[in-house]
């Protein structure tokens, strides 16, 4: 087989399956540890480096590292990534004086970002402390995009809000609030702007074209009827709600009409369960609030008498399934049910009304704008999109994923440079051997299942629309939940030509990991592993021949708990225990690092 | 040694024997042995054997003597019982537990000083006695547990860690075996589980005394160059004349040889051997001419490993004496003891 080469980015990187899975690639082992040692702060920062919104999105973040996480393979669940990083934020210790600074100097430049969400908050946060100067445009009279708009304060309060916004905005951030940009092309030509970042997101809600949908007032979009709660339009609902679609709008839709005094709430999905879009997370948490989720009924007719809406008409269908696939379906019957309001969740769409056509950026036929998937890059120069407004509806970490890739794209711009120019990526490692049997992480292994986050009662989460459901892990149950992580960046690296095939890192593997065995086709190889592969997608590696037999240590990283049991029952040192920092290139980099461009010009 | 204990989580993949047990659940305590150790290798090759012999751990029974390599008992089936006797005397602590149960398969470890030296008398004893038991030499060519002295079976001219040179001859435990008459005699490489599972599996099943010498390298004082017994060394010297292949009770032989090519061989327990010739004169049912061809080999520096020589039909310890089938623990007392009335009727019929 072809030895791995592990001077490849991607190859330890892959290793940590969250840092890898999540789309900012934020270190989590990292500010696990941190958190197991009391450095709330340190932890903060190690995700804010990154993610940029640690409290927030330690309450709301999709959480792509949890299904990711090897722990959920090695046992039942994975680690509770998210509310850790929860942790971080509310018991760190004040911070701000280590909070990035706007540059003293500005450097002339200035950049306009269009909408106060996520993406163009990165990158504010970004391109401040380089010296640009950033003018946000934003339409409503409060920043913050969606998260504040649609997530409702139950789940994100505005406080948490205010303060991680507010680290960038007060680093100097011209934010223009109530101010809708009617027209980029108006924009473009005013002139002064270097580049321009459209972070506008994707603010249609779909509709849903039946019978007797404009007959009646009482029948909602999900997106406009969430932001109408937040900021204060709406306080009221009726006793009777259906919602209609079962994703995460959804979620938040049922839940906010129960504090608005509904008491029957059903949620009303096409599908069975198993296909829903929303997080099993979020469907646990409305049904501890006792909302009835209904399957198999697809959406037929609004049912309005008298310009009152009495209910729906549904088809009840039935599905034949073959393993995790409809195969056919079939409908049994109609049934009509009753309410006195029905809220549409059923997705959102882009639209960007006030960019004129005729500017050069082209749009494809969803109506997203054609982009260069690394820059960002529209089809004009020196306008780039992120976050939904670039890919329709994700989420927050996609967005602030973007704002960062487009940030330094926009830096590149302004410096003149080729977009291209970026510093790749890397990754850096460095020895955890402190003894002969010491490692500077904690590598015993812990059998503890996943702790849950505690709720507040029923009783009280109904009393305001603000209040707060989780309670977040206090310090004694986030010491516990942190010992399940199992440090999959401190990496297990080997050097073939220290081996002497003595096998003692097989026989000590508890989780069978290892094998030396003649090389061959991969076929046969992986036939001849001691455990069998349980997910071919993770990474096998492959060493050079070893110098006594010209065997091959494999590795399957699959179920490796990294408890450095190799590395210390080798008598010769070819197994080290390493950390491993990846470094994703953002704004500023390319300039500090002496990375192609620089060496181009020199 | 480690100060980590192996953690208790497994692979989920890990086949289950007919027991429902893993591999995993046939180890033992974890090694304090130097990291590296061969006697490690064979600790986890004799885990794997007893997985796929499929044996009740509790119908397991451990023996050894002193040495880095008789501590490893204690590394392997911890629900077996088992005695670490003084050293050199686990020949007649084996002996005797046999004698009282014949039914537990018994495993002893023991190493090249514990069996050459101080041992040396017991080990011939008990070759003679020929009592069902599995008997393994650890071998690496010094006392590792009291920091590498040469032992017994160190070759001439081999260098010590120190630059001392070895000159008395050396004793080959299998070239012993073979001529005190043991009916099942093999050597095995701690770097070749693929040998050594098969002849641990062989040896259990075999009915009668197995002795099998098993090189196996100390890391830490003799495995340097000029040494007879590291892990390169030994890598570059060693041959097989004869292959062998375990096939289980009830088991279809699946792979196909022609005819002549293999000598299938039944053992005690209804498991079968395929002994497949790899060196065309070599017969490892002849003794004299086995032992002879190990002594030509040595004096051309090559270790002959795998299977060396195999009666089936030799008469163990229990059948020459006609004992009692069941264990003495499971006799009632009076049969186990008849009573001095009985006693006197013997010792009249000496009068
Ligand atoms: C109900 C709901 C719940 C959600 N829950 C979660 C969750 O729990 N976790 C999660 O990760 N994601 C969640 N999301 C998705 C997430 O909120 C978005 O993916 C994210 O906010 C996108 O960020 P953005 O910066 O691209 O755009 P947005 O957050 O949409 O921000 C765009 C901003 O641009 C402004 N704007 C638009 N056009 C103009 C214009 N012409 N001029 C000036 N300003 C303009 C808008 O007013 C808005 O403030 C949820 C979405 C919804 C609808
Ligand atoms: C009666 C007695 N004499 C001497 C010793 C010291 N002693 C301990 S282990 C050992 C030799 C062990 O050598 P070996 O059996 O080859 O085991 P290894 O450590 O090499 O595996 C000796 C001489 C002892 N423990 N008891
Ligand atoms: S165990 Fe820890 S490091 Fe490994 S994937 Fe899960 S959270 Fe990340
Ligand atoms: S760190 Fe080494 S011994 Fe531990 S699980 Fe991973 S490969 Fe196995
Ligand atoms: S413990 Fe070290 S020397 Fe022994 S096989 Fe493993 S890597 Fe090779
Ligand atoms: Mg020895």
């Amino acid at each position: 087989m072809q030895p791995t080469d592990p001077r490849d980015p991607d190859y330890y990187h892959r290793v940590v399956d969250c840092q890898w899975a999540c789309p900012a690639h934020t270190d989590v082992p990292e500010y696990i540890r941190l958190i197991a040692l009391g450095r709330y702060g340190d932890a903060y920062l190690v995700n804010r480096a990154t993610n940029v919104f640690p409290g927030i999105l330690g309450r709301v973040c999709d959480r792509p590292c949890e299904p990711a996480c090897r722990r959920g393979r090695v046992e039942a669940s994975p680690v509770a990534i998210c509310r850790l990083k929860r942790v971080a934020a509310d018991l760190r210790e004040d911070i701000t004086a280590r909070l990035p600074r706007a540059a003293e100097r500005r450097n002339g430049k200035r950049v306009a970002c269009v909408g106060a969400g996520p993406a163009s908050l990165t990158v504010a946060n970004d391109l401040l402390p380089l010296g640009y100067e950033v003018v946000i445009f934003e339409q409503h009279a409060w920043p913050g995009g969606l998260m504040r708009s649609n997530i409702p304060a139950f789940r994100l309060p505005a406080a948490v809000l205010d303060e991680e916004i507010g680290y960038i905005t007060g680093m100097g951030a011209d934010l223009r609030l109530g101010t809708p940009v009617r027209s980029l092309a108006a924009l473009l030509d005013s002139g002064g702007f270097a580049a321009v970042f459209i972070g506008s997101g994707a603010p249609r809600g779909k509709e849903l074209a039946l019978p007797g949908r404009d007959a009646s007032e009482r029948i909602h979009i999900g997106i406009a009827w969430l932001e109408s709660v937040a900021f204060g339009h709406v306080t009221a609902i009726g006793e009777r709600v259906l919602i209609i679609g079962v994703g995460n709008t959804a979620m938040d839709c049922c839940r906010t009409a129960l504090r608005l005094g509904a008491r029957s709430v059903q949620v009303m999905a096409r599908k069975p369960r198993g296909f829903f879009k929303a997080s099993a997370w979020e469907l646990e948490d409305a049904e501890e609030e006792h909302v009835a989720i209904v399957v198999n009924h697809a959406p037929k007719a609004f049912v309005v008498h008298d310009g009152r809406l009495q209910g729906m008409t549904f088809e009840r269908l039935e599905y034949e399934l073959d393993g995790e696939r409809i195969t056919a379906q079939r409908v049994i019957e109609e049934v009509f049910v009753p309410c006195d309001d029905v809220i549409l969740a059923i997705g959102q769409e882009n639209a960007f009304p006030w960019i004129e056509r005729d500017l050069g950026i082209e749009f494809d036929a969803h109506e997203l704008p054609r982009l260069d998937p690394v820059t960002f890059e529209s089809t004009r120069r020196g306008v780039f999109f992120g976050g939904d407004a670039a890919c329709g509806p994700r989420n927050i970490i996609e967005a602030v994923a973007q704002g960062h890739a487009a940030a330094l794209s926009i830096d590149l711009h302004c410096r003149g440079e080729p977009l291209n120019a970026r510093p790749p990526h890397a990754v850096t490692l460095q020895s955890r051997k402190i003894g002969l049997h010491e490692w500077s992480y904690r590598n015993a292994w812990d059998g503890r299942e996943r702790r849950l986050v505690p709720h507040i009662s029923l009783r009280e989460r109904f009393r305001r629309l603000d209040v707060e459901v989780e309670l977040g892990f206090d310090a004694a149950r986030a010491a516990e939940e942190v010992r399940r992580c199992l440090n999959c960046d401190i990496q297990t690296v080997f050097e073939a030509p220290r081996c002497i095939e003595c096998d003692a890192c097989l026989d000590i593997c508890p989780t069978d990991c290892l094998t030396i065995t003649a090389d061959g086709a991969p076929p046969a190889v992986q036939a001849r592993l001691r455990a069998p592969r349980l997910h071919p997608a993770q990474p096998l590696f492959v060493s050079a021949p070893l110098r006594q037999t010209g065997r091959i240590m494999v590795k399957d990283e699959d179920l490796c708990v990294h408890c450095g049991l190799c590395a210390e029952r080798c008598p010769t040192g070819a197994w080290d225990m390493r950390k491993s920092w990846v470094h994703i290139p953002q704004a500023g980099d390319e300039a500090r690092c002496q990375g192609p461009a620089q060496r181009r010009r020199a | 040694m480690s100060f980590l204990p192996k953690p208790k989580v497994a692979h989920p993949g890990l086949p289950l024997n007919a027991l429902g047990l893993n591999r995993r659940d046939y180890e033992g305590v974890m090694s304090t042995l130097c990291a590296g150790c061969g006697h490690d290798s064979v600790t986890a090759a004799i885990v794997q054997a007893c997985f796929e012999l499929e044996l009740p751990p509790h119908n397991v029974v451990k023996f050894s003597g002193i040495g880095c390599s008789s501590k490893t008992t204690a590394y392997f089936v911890a629900g077996a019982h088992g005695f670490n006797a003084v050293h050199g005397r686990m020949p007649s602590i084996a002996s005797g537990a046999h004698a009282a149960n014949r039914h537990l398969h018994s495993i002893g470890v023991s190493g090249d000083g514990d069996s050459l030296s101080i041992g040396l008398g017991q080990l011939a004893h008990v070759i003679r006695r020929n009592p069902r038991m599995l008997y393994l030499i650890e071998n690496n060519g010094v006392y590792g547990l009291t920091k590498g002295q040469f032992s017994a079976s160190a070759d001439v001219g081999t260098r010590s860690r120190r630059g001392d040179v070895n000159e008395q001859r050396p004793l080959d435990p299998v070239l012993l075996a073979l001529a005190l008459g043991a009916p099942f005699v093999a050597r095995g490489f701690s770097g070749d589980r693929e040998q050594l599972v098969p002849l641990l599996k062989a040896g259990l099943s075999s009915g009668g005394f197995a002795l099998i010498d098993v090189l196996s390298p100390c890391v830490t004082f003799n495995d340097h160059e000029g040494s007879t017994k590291s892990y390169a060394y030994v890598r570059e010297h060693r041959e097989a004349p004869v292959a062998l292949d375990y096939i289980a009770p009830r088991r279809a032989i699946e792979a196909s040889y022609a005819a002549g090519e293999v000598l299938p061989v039944t053992l005690h327990d209804g498991s079968r051997v395929l002994l497949r010739k790899l060196e065309p004169d070599y017969d490892p049912t002849d003794r004299t001419r086995a032992a002879a061809f190990v002594q030509e080999r040595a004096l051309a520096n090559e270790y002959v490993t795998g299977l060396i020589y195999m009666e089936p039909e030799r008469r163990d310890f229990h059948t020459r004496h006609n004992t009692a089938d069941a264990a003495l623990n499971a006799l009632p007392f009076a049969r186990l003891c008849p009573g001095a009335g009985k006693l006197a009727e013997i010792l009249r019929e000496f009068r």
